[in-house]
């Protein structure tokens, strides 16, 4: 399609050229680094030409040579981006990093990775449309939250590396080495006093910065399109996606926050206490990695950059086309059922009998389930968990998987509910 | 005599001070013992504990955020108003007129980033396993606590009564009146009947609760303030007690076992 030529203001192309010589600064002081701490000339010397790389970035961006990202990457870009890719790539990658997670947090790859997405977020604001949704104030926080669960990602898997190498030879864990007691005043005291200048000077320098947003008076005849929710909740309306609002809004909400406070009562795992580990504990946290930063962070990422007018997707760098039609041909599971399979009527049937496939689906998925786990592939945690425990944990994982189901059910067969039952909005 | 000794010597300095400056292994003892706010802490911690890259700091962050948010909210009450004649005036005058407005802005981002940092508190705990005995109820009231975080920030986010704070706020609300049971387009809330009467409609059911009427208009906005300004900080403010005591009783800060 035509994107409408926006040029680049002045301002904005003086602040990439910053950004870039920030970048380039970044990348010398890592060059030091490789230098004088890892004792490898050769990646220095990489390293110190990325340095000059971002630093040729920073002076063509500061002398205003109007450079934009061609259009054919963003077209590529946007052609790539969907619900469905979007996903599968994040599921794909956060599996990618479990299995070779020593590969991943490797300082060099790790700092190759995070130099490849600053390159492509710094040309990406050359973009109007990517920069009118990075730049509206409250989006900016979700920019920090990109890169702070990336880096605390990255942090504590690096770690239990480390520990889960020594503990295979038998050396306790690094946390454990350090066991001696020091004095809380002066070593914790001022580390947090240090800590309350730094955050107190960022958030100072934030709010000089950046204003807070305020938009015309509120109205209630004038709806916004799209009508967003606050930025942290954006993970839960993504969900209206695949499920009704009471799943989505509440059922599943419910859920999280039942299934965090259980998550101690039923980890009879003793390992893993007081320090960083993945291979003692690798159930428990590739759950917890799935649930946070795919269903949660990620579902925000895609709640608030790539959804648009209608909820509908936009690629990166896609204008928000109100009137952008996607067709919608979603078939309930009794159409499917009732008429495809069976050729048979479906009007006249009462909601029970309408429904009772759909019903039978989720009785056997939320009761029949559990214990056919607890008798094969699950069989040696329900012996050490006992019914109770176990039972618990394979509902709240059950629970977890009905997005995930719901989601590769909508992209394979269009189904838009199992359980439809508009009678006592009792939809599923 | 030098002016710093002839305070330090002084009645006034002696009486909030009972000890010397803690500059030896004693005085260090004692300064965590006779101060109120320090004596939160332990008089000594596991070096591995207070390791920047084990703990992160995202705890210590979230309360500081708290604390942050605290003074610069009971400023800002000052100048704000909770009602539909004047919420907006009040935050374009904290905009554009008042001395010190980016107090408004120091508060927003504040509430964001304590979101951003009482999520990564929980990665943190998770990943060091922290939560397991004897700390399995301190993680429940952190959970808690973690969900009136963000209730804070959704009551916040309606005071400006702009355009982004009356839509999202709809947006997240609606979904209160399909509770099951509990809300008109809930499921199974046509069951609670009583000869033909329905005990839940639009003027009685959950989200009615929350915003006092059928739509989120002036009462919304009180109820929501209240709930700000008042309500869910006192019930944090317990919590936070709760939860660092727990801290303390269950074992200390975490590290390895």
């Amino acid at each position: 399609m035509e994107y409408e030529s926006h040029h680049l203001s002045a301002a904005m192309q003086t602040g990439l050229g910053v950004y870039f010589f920030l970048v380039a600064l970044m990348n010398a002081a890592f060059a030091h680094y490789c230098y004088r701490q890892r004792q490898d000339p050769v990646q220095s010397a990489i390293w110190l030409g990325v340095a000059l790389l971002f630093a040729v970035h920073g002076v063509a961006f500061i002398t205003h040579m109007d450079l934009v990202m061609p259009e054919a990457i963003k077209e590529l870009v946007n052609d790539v981006m969907n619900p469905v890719s979007y996903f599968v790539i994040a599921v794909l990658g956060l599996v990618a990093f479990l299995v070779w997670r020593r590969f991943f947090t490797d300082p060099i790859v790790a700092w190759t990775i995070l130099q490849v997405g600053l390159l492509f977020s710094g040309w990406s604001m050359t973009d109007y449309t990517f920069q009118q949704i990075i730049t509206k104030p409250d989006n900016v926080p979700i920019v920090m939250l990109i890169f702070s669960v990336g880096f605390f990602t990255w942090l504590p898997m690096r770690q239990a590396i480390i520990n889960d190498d020594r503990l295979a030879r038998g050396e306790p864990p690094l946390e454990k080495l350090e066991e001696d007691k020091v004095l809380v005043w002066p070593d914790l005291v001022y580390t947090e006093l240090i800590c309350m200048v730094i955050c107190t000077f960022a958030l100072i320098v934030w709010a000089i910065t950046l204003k807070a947003p305020l938009e015309q008076p509120a109205s209630s005849s004038r709806i916004p399109n799209p009508s967003k929710a606050p930025w942290y909740f954006l993970g839960l309306q993504e969900m209206l996606v695949y499920f009704d609002p009471w799943m989505a809004g509440v059922v599943l909400p419910t859920f999280i926050i039942i299934g965090l406070i259980a998550i101690p009562y039923i980890d009879f795992n003793v390992k893993g206490n007081g320090y960083y580990t993945f291979v003692e504990r690798k159930f428990a946290v590739s759950t917890f990695l799935f649930g946070f930063v795919v269903l949660w962070v990620v579902l925000i990422v895609l709640g608030t950059f790539l959804r648009g007018p209608n909820w509908n997707f936009f690629g990166p760098f896609e204008p928000w086309d109100p009137h952008k039609s996607v067709p919608l041909n979603n078939v309930n599971l009794s159409d499917y059922f009732w008429l495809y399979l069976l050729g048979d009527a479906i009007e006249g049937k009462g909601w029970l009998a309408r429904e009772a496939p759909g019903i039978i689906l989720i009785l056997v998925y939320l009761l029949g389930l559990p214990p056919l786990l607890a008798k094969t592939i699950m069989r040696s945690y329900f012996i050490r968990m006992g019914f109770i425990r176990f039972f618990i944990l394979v509902t709240l994982i059950q629970f977890m998987a009905l997005l995930p189901i719901k989601m590769v059910l909508r992209w394979t067969i269009n189904l838009k509910y199992i359980v439809f039952i508009p009678e006592y909005f009792f939809n599923i | 005599m030098a002016l710093s000794e002839f305070i330090r010597g002084s009645q006034v300095w002696k009486s909030i001070f009972r000890h010397p400056a803690p500059r030896d292994r004693r005085n260090r003892v004692v300064v965590m013992l006779t101060n109120v706010f320090l004596h939160l802490h332990p008089v000594s911690v596991r070096k591995s504990g207070i390791a920047l890259s084990y703990t992160w700091c995202m705890g210590g962050i979230t309360f500081f955020l708290f604390l942050v948010e605290t003074i610069t909210g009971v400023l800002l009450m000052f100048y704000y108003r909770p009602t539909l004649e004047h919420a907006y005036n009040d935050i374009l005058s904290l905009r554009d007129v008042a001395t010190l407005g980016i107090l408004r802005e120091l508060h927003r981002w504040g509430a964001h980033a304590m979101v951003i940092s009482i999520w990564l508190h929980m990665y943190r705990v998770f990943l060091t396993g922290s939560y397991k005995p004897p700390r399995e109820f301190n993680w429940g009231v952190g959970v808690i606590l973690l969900v009136l975080t963000l209730l804070l920030s959704f009551t916040g986010y309606l005071l400006p009564w702009d355009q982004l704070a009356i839509w999202a706020i709809t947006v997240g609300s609606n979904m209160a009146r399909a509770t099951p049971l509990l809300g008109y387009e809930g499921p199974g809330a046509k069951l609670l009947q009583i000869g033909g009467v329905e005990l839940i409609h639009s003027g009685s059911d959950a989200r009615f609760l929350l915003l006092g009427g059928r739509f989120v208009g002036e009462t919304a906005l009180l109820r929501f303030y209240v709930l700000h300004c008042v309500a869910i900080p006192l019930a944090v403010a317990l919590l936070i007690a709760v939860h660092f005591w727990r801290v303390r009783k269950d074992g200390g800060i975490s590290g390895a076992l």
